[in-house]
């Protein structure tokens, strides 16, 4: 099981992403500090949005959509870097 | 403390891109020569963490919240060029399915949260084990005063582009940033010491991993 350490990790992050949904929501530092000295009115709309706000679009209980994104981040992070660490790792026993 | 369009102009838009494309060039290079096959699940799940937390913002005083960054926690386990790799992995996620940091913005983001928020932590951290040793004691309060570093100076960085962009006045926006962030940055102390605590009791051997 040592070796699986990994796993029961990753798992604690996705238990961590589900408890998204309780998360305040206040404005953070920076948006608080835009909103305060009146410069918020600067930011843009993105030009596209795909899971925006970290709300799963089409799901009509706002804590679900919030969990799913959650999840859903949480496991394409996990790919993403451990699938670049391992490729580098790979690159370097090929030109070894 | 994710910036979105529109706060910064075209030439911190340039430079800041500049300065972290090439920042993530060097960190790539040397993961590349560096990183063991022990490191690469520690890489992933740290990815992991630092998305999901960030998610959670906890209040902080007046109406306002703060989330953790996550970077000096990074860059104390795997090394402050490695939490380069993962922080940008990050954002550039945040920015693309999120929307969560504008896209122009992505170079500022990828250098604040990034790249200063690793070094410092990092250095920070590294400082204060030299001083206290690099027990449990020594560990966890560099983790604390690494962490909260990270936070407070990516915050002062972050406000001095603001100023820069003309979004507002160095005086105004730089003490309201730092203000702000000073009681965040406990936050990321409390969340990073609670994470390097669980590490030295049930995997104490990751934290002499090779840094990079």
């Amino acid at each position: 099981m040592k070796s699986k350490w990994w796993l029961i990790s990753l798992l604690v992050c996705l238990a961590v992403a589900c408890l998204s949904p309780l998360a305040s929501s206040s404005p953070d530092g920076l948006e608080r500090v835009a909103e305060d000295k009146g410069f918020i009115d600067l930011a843009g709309e993105a030009p596209f949005q795909i899971i925006a706000d970290y709300v799963f679009p089409g799901i009509g209980n706002e804590a679900l959509a919030t969990i799913l994104a959650g999840l859903i981040g949480t496991l394409i992070l996990f790919g993403m870097v451990y699938g670049l660490a391992w490729l580098l790792v790979l690159r370097k026993k090929e030109l070894a | 403390m994710h910036i979105p369009d529109g706060f910064l102009n075209i030439a911190t838009v340039a430079t800041t891109c500049a300065v972290s494309a090439g920042g993530v060039g060097n960190a790539v290079r040397l993961a590349n020569k560096k990183l063991g096959e022990k490191q690469v699940p520690l890489m992933g799940v740290l990815a992991a963490f630092i998305f999901a937390a960030q998610m959670l913002n906890f209040p902080i005083a007046g109406g306002t919240s703060g989330h953790l960054i996550g970077a000096a926690l990074a860059a104390i386990l795997l090394g402050p060029w490695a939490g380069v790799l993962i922080m940008s992995c990050v954002l550039i996620a945040q920015s693309l399915i999120f929307q969560d940091g504008g896209l122009l913005a992505l170079g500022a983001n990828i250098f604040n949260m990034g790249i200063v928020a690793s070094f410092s932590g990092y250095y920070i951290y590294r400082l204060v084990t030299l001083l206290l040793g690099n027990g449990r004691r020594g560990t966890l309060v560099g983790g604390f005063v690494g962490a909260w570093g990270s936070v407070f100076l990516a915050a002062i960085v972050c406000a001095i582009e603001l100023a820069v962009s003309g979004a507002s006045p160095i005086g105004v926006v730089l003490p309201a940033m730092a203000g702000f962030h000073a009681l965040i940055g406990i936050g990321e102390g409390l969340i990073t010491v609670a994470v390097l605590s669980l590490v030295l009791a049930t995997r104490a051997d990751l934290l002499q991993l090779q840094r990079i």
